[in-house]
């Protein structure tokens, strides 16, 4: 019996490492100034410190500091980035393409373009979670607009090829917009490179506070959006309200951290996942990584435990801290829209857990996850009726089931 | 360095300190024993259901601050008319294009009878936004009387209340408003939060879409340390009104006595005890500013919002003053921290300021 | 979501797990539910001449609820006859088991199981 709960979600939030919220702390106290305030010393000390961090965030996308906007979290970045150029270029253009297993706030920015006219492509993904690139090329028109395509999967963690996306959308002339708030800090991004024209990025997935993101807006060649919050007229008119100098301060250390300590920490969370995954591989039978295995950030494992239903797993294992492939915002019962889009069959959705490693995993956490996961899929699939059936060799497709 | 722009920017109150770092440290370590989401959604709760009782409000939905607040509120209810007065904060003056303008009187207070005739004109009824105190007079506004005059006609009330929130008694329920922007670091409390505080049987469209958080009105991920910090500084603020707006109601009123030269801006009217809008004849703001920085005390010439570009006052505009009294107007506000000592410091360096600029002119 | 005591106790410690032969005419069987919609359940009930439930036996594929659920009928039917067993009430399942609105479901799965396993073992046994 393990006496402290072991955090194996790191995709849902990541704590807030420490030395971040040491740099933040003076800002919340004794450097209190509005970064706004142009008449005193508080106001541009507290400026002084936005500045630095806009650098610290431009640095670790390549990008001018000068392109980066501070939001509230990578909701609010990604619902700016699509309905703001979709409503600044609407007398002009008109369509958006994105793909089926974005985030909740991507889809519902869209849908909701969908209601006031826009046409949306939602482009599916292969069964390894991976958009084909020949679907982008044949869905863009000369109304295309507007390409969004996230650069990291928040549930499964596959990456999605940006450079070959971002040069299509640039050879048709259509701006590229990736929701990277899972892959900053994990992977390398390069807005110029990859011809990225915006990009939204998330504190909280990175290891920095929470109630503050970024959205990366290309100045050359020049992307504009309409605002979401009109005001003051603060972040170049795209984002009007006060900036909270504690969070964009935590925000810019959260990526000079992760710029610095990118590599050795994908070497140890790939050492880990393999771990983990060849500890599960060598005791239990019929389980399937969901996703590519190779195209995907390190610190993400979303695995199928063939007739164990995921919820009443996760019961089993509650000193781990993780999420199911059923688990929702709120208590839906539905499996996860991301998996059923693989092609994932939905008995299999309800049978699968999202684990993720990351800054503060350790090998004995892994180790103890692996055998505590073991141990409850090899006592639950003594109970299920699906398991025993298989055993028989009995086909459980063939069995008429009463869906209710 | 003296802080006289509580305006802009409040400092964080000392217990809101420690409510920050103590959810920031159950929220931060999710390997320790006592971390658990659950523990942290218990806060949250907890924040928001003392944050509506202590202003007597309804459903209250966390935003960024009061700009998105503000933005929410007046987008919220769909395509409809929008009136907002002619001294709003730019976050409401520009939230919608072209909102219809209700104009203030020279006393800076919302005109009511044309108010009453300006919403008339409409042949739908739409929103109403009329802020509580003004950031820049701290003039409070007749709100109860517009919203008897707009509910008369059908109207849905605004009301920005983020610089009146421990500085006046604030009731949600009393006002009759239906939506309410509150903003956290106005009154204490950490930047990066606010809310709107609505009636229960709102539903507005949200600006920001995703998980659906907030009653389906705000997605996006909640940052407990925040809202905890919020809630902290509010109870704090509501609960030290009365003492404190006494207290400052003296300093204030010793400037005021003390400044003979001064004009105050909205004086005639029923002011909140923490601002002062003070015209200096015949010196630039820009000038005091400058003055009183090099003496060591921070205040302002207005709002602290836009780029950088030093423009007039268009509250002070709005209340009729010439182009020369806006140009020669600043503003102190005073908060939990502000001693009688910085006040007397202020007195001294404005009646040195005004006297050298007398000497000046003199030779 | 907080699970109820009485749910912990009986997916931690499930009363009755496992199978009966089938095709033994004593044993009535009941599959229920489906893979697709997360829950499936067999009861198997094996009755005595005197038509009483001597045994039960249950497998479930599900969430905790789930398998309290048929581990608590398992326990509720053992010693009654097929006409009480057959008046259990997926209210009263609930209400033992304290679940929430959301996994009423499972509670009614569990009625339908024990349903279905008095059917079976009743086609096996037309003149019963």
């Amino acid at each position: 019996m393990v006496k402290r709960p072991i955090y194996l979600d790191y995709q849902a939030t990541t704590p807030c490492d420490p030395r971040v919220l040491e740099v933040m702390l003076p800002y919340f106290t004794e450097e209190f100034g509005n970064p706004h305030s142009r008449s005193h010393a508080y106001g541009w000390k507290a400026e002084e410190a936005v500045d630095y961090a806009r650098k610290q965030v431009a640095a670790i996308l390549s990008a001018d500091p000068r392109e980066v906007i501070f939001t509230s979290g990578a909701t609010e970045a990604n619902n700016l980035a699509i309905k703001g150029v979709a409503h600044f270029y609407k007398d002009k253009k008109n369509h958006i393409i994105t793909c089926s297993t974005e985030h909740k706030c991507v889809l519902d920015s869209c849908r909701h373009l969908e209601q006031e006219g826009f046409k949306i492509t939602y482009l599916p993904v292969k069964s390894n979670g991976i958009i084909d690139l020949d679907d982008l090329r044949g869905a863009i028109t000369d109304q295309t607009v507007l390409v969004s395509i996230m650069a990291v999967n928040n549930e499964i963690g596959v990456i999605q090829p940006l450079a070959e996306i971002g040069k299509i959308c640039r050879d048709a002339g259509v701006f590229f917009h990736t929701d990277a708030a899972q892959a900053v800090g994990k992977i390398p991004l390069d807005v110029n490179a990859m011809n990225i024209d915006l990009l939204s990025l998330s504190g909280h997935k990175l290891y920095g506070p929470k109630g503050v993101g970024a959205l990366y807006v290309r100045r050359k060649p020049r992307v504009r959006l309409q605002a979401l919050i009109n005001g003051g007229g603060q972040e170049r008119g795209m984002r009007s309200g006060t900036l909270s100098t504690p969070l964009c301060v935590g925000l810019g250390e959260a990526c000079a951290l992760a710029q610095t300590e990118m590599r050795a920490e994908s070497a140890r969370l790939k050492a880990l996942s393999a771990r983990f995954y060849e500890a599960i591989q060598g005791s239990l039978e019929e389980v399937y990584l969901n996703g590519d295995a190779n195209q995907r950030i390190p610190g993400n494992l979303n695995i199928s435990f063939t007739h164990v239903e995921g919820e009443g797993l996760m019961m089993g294992i509650k000193e781990l801290a993780l999420s199911s492939g059923s688990a929702c915002t709120s208590a839906s019962l539905e499996p996860s829209y991301v998996l059923r889009a693989l092609g994932v069959e939905v008995e299999m959705a309800h049978t699968s857990l999202r684990i993720g490693f990351g800054r503060f995993t350790t090998e004995e956490d892994v180790d103890t996850a692996a055998e505590m996961i073991i141990k409850e899929v090899g006592r639950l699939r003594d109970m299920s009726p699906l398991w025993e059936m298989s055993r028989q060799g009995i086909d459980i497709k063939s069995i008429q089931w009463a869906e209710h | 360095m003296i802080y006289l722009d509580y305006n802009a920017s409040v400092p964080l109150r000392p217990c809101v300190k420690k409510a920050i770092l103590e959810t920031y440290d159950l929220e931060g370590n999710p390997s320790s024993p006592h971390f658990s989401g659950r523990k942290v959604r218990a806060l949250i709760d907890e924040a928001r259901k003392s944050l509506v009782r202590g202003i007597h409000g309804q459903r209250l939905v966390f935003t960024s601050g009061g700009t998105e607040a503000n933005a929410l509120a007046l987008s919220g209810l769909g395509e409809r008319p929008l009136v907002v007065s002619s001294i709003e904060h730019e976050s409401v003056l520009k939230a919608q294009e072209n909102p219809c303008i209700a104009r203030v009187t020279t006393a800076g207070i919302v005109d009511l009878k044309y108010l009453e005739k300006l919403l008339s004109s409409f042949d739908t009824p739409g929103l109403l936004s009329l802020m509580l105190v003004n950031n820049e007079t701290g003039v409070i506004q007749p709100l109860q009387d517009a919203v008897m005059i707009a509910r008369k006609l059908g109207w849905k009330v605004h009301t920005d209340a983020s610089q009146a929130l421990g500085h006046i008694p604030l009731s949600f329920e009393e006002l009759g408003v239906d939506m309410m922007t509150l903003s956290s670091h106005k009154c204490g409390g950490p930047t990066g939060i606010g809310a709107l505080v609505l009636k229960e049987d709102l539903q507005l469209l949200p600006l920001i879409r995703g998980g659906g958080q907030e009653f389906g009105m705000r997605s996006g991920t909640l940052a407990a340390p925040l809202i905890v910090g919020f809630a902290a500084a509010a109870l704090e603020a509501l609960s030290e009104r009365e003492e404190q707006t006494k207290r400052l109601r003296e300093l204030q009123k010793k400037v005021e006595e003390a400044l003979l030269m001064a004009r105050v801006h909205g004086k005639e009217s029923p002011r909140a005890a923490h601002v002062l809008c003070l015209g200096m004849p015949g010196v630039s703001s820009e000038l005091q500013l400058m003055s009183f920085d090099l003496k060591g005390i921070a205040i302002s010439m207005g709002s602290a919002c836009s780029s950088g570009k030093t423009k007039e006052s268009h509250v002070l505009r709005a209340m009729g003053l010439s182009s020369e009294d806006v140009q020669c107007a600043i503003r102190m506000s005073m908060g939990w921290k502000t001693s009688e000592d910085d006040i007397d410091n202020f007195i001294k360096v404005w009646n040195e300021i005004f006297l050298s600029q007398q000497m000046k002119e003199a030779s | 979501m907080a699970y109820s005591q009485k749910v912990i106790d009986h997916y931690e410690n499930p009363r009755n797990v496992g199978s009966l032969d089938a095709q033994d005419a004593a044993v009535g069987t009941g599959l229920v539910g489906a893979p697709a919609c997360g829950d499936v359940m067999k009861l198997q009930i094996k009755v005595s001449d005197q038509g009483i439930i001597e045994d039960a036996k249950f497998k479930t594929f599900g969430c905790g609820s789930a398998i309290a659920s048929s581990s608590l009928v398992t326990e509720w039917i053992k010693g009654k006859s097929l006409e009480e067993a057959a008046e259990i009430k997926n209210t009263t399942i609930a209400q033992h088991l304290s679940l929430p609105p959301v996994k009423i479901h499972c509670s009614m799965l569990a009625e339908d199981a024990i349903r279905a396993a008095i059917r079976d073992y009743k086609e096996k046994h037309p003149s019963a």
